[in-house]
């Protein structure tokens, strides 16, 4: 199934490429791995965005190619492989999953640049991670969320157990229990990024459990189609997913690459770029919240508006203590803010949160 | 938390619609003794064309019959191949899955996130708020009833018609249905259209009914749940249907054990519907004279009428 994609684009990265050949002065070549399809109106659309604005920025500089829906594990070294022996001069992966597939084609080609989104492996000088902090963006929609629940029970849609994904939880979690210390969060893991029926399946079996705000950290909008169906409140993911708004969509976490990419690429072409691991949110523009609709009561409009005006200005962090794990010991004393090495590596829920984190 | 049994029964059947759907159209080509392996390009055929037709417009019914005609024009070439070209079914069953889906993501380009209208269910509102009986025997969408009225028709016609004689005649022995004076060609095409419109119209259902929204590549693997679903049944509609809703209830199931917090390995659930595939047909094939007797005997084989 995901071959054909690959089979079809791949025809059209071969002729692309016989054209730069042609063309005189070569322009800087610059390859983006998609999870799944540039269309999915989450995730990957909104790489794609930034891949777009990389050629507005740049354009008869730069040339851009893609691949979509291609899985991650062994299948994406050869994806990135064949992107570079077309003639790729800097390759953005964009899933976590293509961590050692980056670095190991990253080996075999020093010259090329390489971009991981989302990982951590930085083993050759040539490959550089950039995330967002969207576990910033989730703290303001764990805040509505905490006001808006009348069931006291949050639904959220967990694609794999990596501490991306867990981050965003616990977030999420401590946000809605700080205005509400009933909530309860009931996470179901539906191990796939992106899979229409298999989320819907996810959001029904959620709101058949009692859920009444639904946030989701998979890419496609069937969960909201879903929530519209059931008349209960969702949130966009990765994209705005305003076609579901004023309600159930009545707020969105958007991850903005746009400005990253133009950056890297910028420097790549003057030949400045260099190795780095870039951890941005709120403040940067990375992570931005979508339109809050009129859905939500305008004080917890109000208040969200404030602790996103709080982060962005580096006065509140999101895991502040007192912190304790699910198991009772203490993790952040009073006061005391997470540090990024224990976030990027955390594999635990906090206090509170009475589910398992599947192995 | 107790898992609520009604959501749960709800739940499963519409899941499994789209599966069913596609199974026992599969299950007619497979009688007529055709093996088409491109269920999963003919499904998301369905789902592109009756998505358009959604948006375009705004009628279901046009929608249904649109990933019905789409999927059915899909299977003609695969007929026209296979019958009149006499290749290989095996092949050129993959292939027509390979290029269902190139042709379904290059045709719905556009149309992602595309606004298409809501699909009203057959049955009153007021009888859905009937307790237990009202949400799991009353408040289906029409393609669901549809379908699980094709499972009764499909039984009865191959069984107790003249016509469904025919089908099974020619795939048991096309030679000999073909020295009878049937058409073996022309009975094997019609069926293979039959097979498309039913793939056409479960990927429709998912599309136009249950996400609501076109995306890529968005069956993922449902075909191959059906062609695996024939088999599990040994030909049979009545065991598709009760396949289809064992996997479904398997599906919902473990996504209400997580929503429940009930400790299960979630892995080896997801993974059960595959395994049950596979003990199924491990039993199956240690009875050899009953397989045989089930399976078409010219499942797969190509007929050349020499005269």
């Amino acid at each position: 199934m995901k071959r054909t994609t690959k089979l079809l684009t791949g025809v059209a990265l071969a002729t692309g490429i016989a054209g730069a050949a042609i063309a005189q002065d070569d322009p800087f070549q610059v390859g983006f791995i998609y999870v799944g399809p540039t269309g999915d109106f989450g995730w990957t659309y909104e790489h794609d965005q930034g891949r777009l604005a990389v050629e507005e920025a740049y354009g008869d500089q730069v040339e851009t190619v893609y691949l979509e829906n291609v899985p991650e594990g062994a299948d994406a070294e050869r994806a990135i492989t064949t992107m570079i022996l077309g003639g790729a001069d800097m390759i953005f992966t964009t899933s976590f999953g293509y961590m050692e597939a980056t670095n190991a084609v990253a080996a075999q080609f020093p010259d090329v640049l390489f971009e991981h989104a989302t990982g951590y492996l930085r083993e050759h000088p040539n490959v550089s991670t950039y995330s967002a902090r969207f576990y910033e963006g989730r703290a303001v929609l764990g805040h509505i969320a905490g006001h808006m629940t009348e069931s006291n029970t949050i639904g959220y849609i967990a694609s794999f157990p990596i501490p991306e994904v867990i981050r965003g939880i616990n977030s999420a979690y401590l946000h809605a229990r700080a205005v509400n210390p009933d909530v309860e969060m009931r996470v179901v893991w539906v191990y796939t990024w992106f899979d229409p029926a298999v989320e819907a399946d996810a959001a029904q079996a959620l709101i058949d459990a009692g859920v009444d705000v639904l946030m989701q950290h998979t890419d496609s909008t069937a969960p909201q189609a879903v929530a519209q169906e059931a008349g209960i409140i969702s949130f966009g993911q990765a994209s705005d997913m305003a076609q579901f708004a004023p309600a159930p969509r009545v707020a969105s976490i958007i991850d903005n690459w746009a400005p990253y990419y133009i950056e890297r690429v910028g420097q790549a072409i003057e030949g400045t770029w260099e190795q780095a691991d870039t951890w941005d949110g709120i403040g940067p523009g990375m992570v931005e919240i979508g339109e809050m609709t009129e859905t939500i009561p305008a004080e917890v409009r109000e208040s969200a508006q404030a602790m996103i005006d709080a982060i962005a200005a580096g006065e509140y962090h999101p895991f502040t203590g007192p912190i304790n794990r699910q198991d009772g010991t203490a993790w952040l004393a009073e006061g005391e803010v997470a540090d990024d090495g224990t976030l990027a590596g955390m594999d635990f829920y906090v206090e509170g949160i009475t589910g398992e984190i599947p192995n | 938390m107790i898992i609520d049994p009604v959501t749960l029964i709800v739940a499963l059947v519409t899941i499994s619609t789209p599966v069913l759907l596609a199974a026992l159209g599969e299950l007619v080509v497979e009688k007529a003794g055709v093996l088409n392996l491109g269920v999963e390009g003919m499904m998301i055929m369905g789902a592109v064309c009756g998505f358009i037709v959604a948006n375009l417009t705004g009628s279901p019914t046009l929608a249904f019959l649109a990933g019905m005609a789409g999927a059915a024009a899909l299977s003609a070439i695969f007929a026209v191949l296979t019958q009149f070209l006499m290749s290989n079914q095996v092949a050129t069953g993959l292939a027509l899955t390979l290029f269902g889906l190139g042709l379904a993501a290059l045709l719905g380009v556009g149309y992602e996130g595309q606004p298409i209208p809501d699909v009203a269910k057959p049955l009153p509102e007021m009888l859905r708020t009937i307790p237990v009986i009202g949400p799991i025997f009353l408040g289906h969408d029409l393609v669901t009833y549809i379908a699980i009225f094709a499972v009764f028709a499909i039984w009865y016609v191959l069984k107790h018609t003249r016509l469904g004689l025919i089908i099974r005649a020619v795939g048991e022995s096309h030679d000999a249905a073909h020295a009878l004076g049937y058409k073996v060609i022309r009975i094997r095409f019609a069926a293979i259209l039959f097979g498309g419109a039913m793939a056409g119209l479960g990927g429709a259902f998912l599309s136009v009914v249950y996400v609501e929204n076109w995306v890529q590549g968005m069956t993922a693997g449902a075909g191959w749940i059906a062609l695996a679903l024939v088999v599990f049944a040994a030909w049979k509609p009545g065991r598709v249907l009760f396949g289809a809703w064992l996997f479904g209830g398997i599906a919902a199931l473990q996504l209400r054990l997580q929503a429940a917090e009930i400790g299960v390995p979630v892995a080896l659930l997801d993974a059960s519907p595959y395994l049950v595939t596979i003990i199924v047909l491990v039993i199956m094939s240690s009875d050899r004279a009953r397989t045989a007797l089930n399976a078409p005997a010219a499942l797969g084989k190509t007929f050349h009428a020499t005269g």
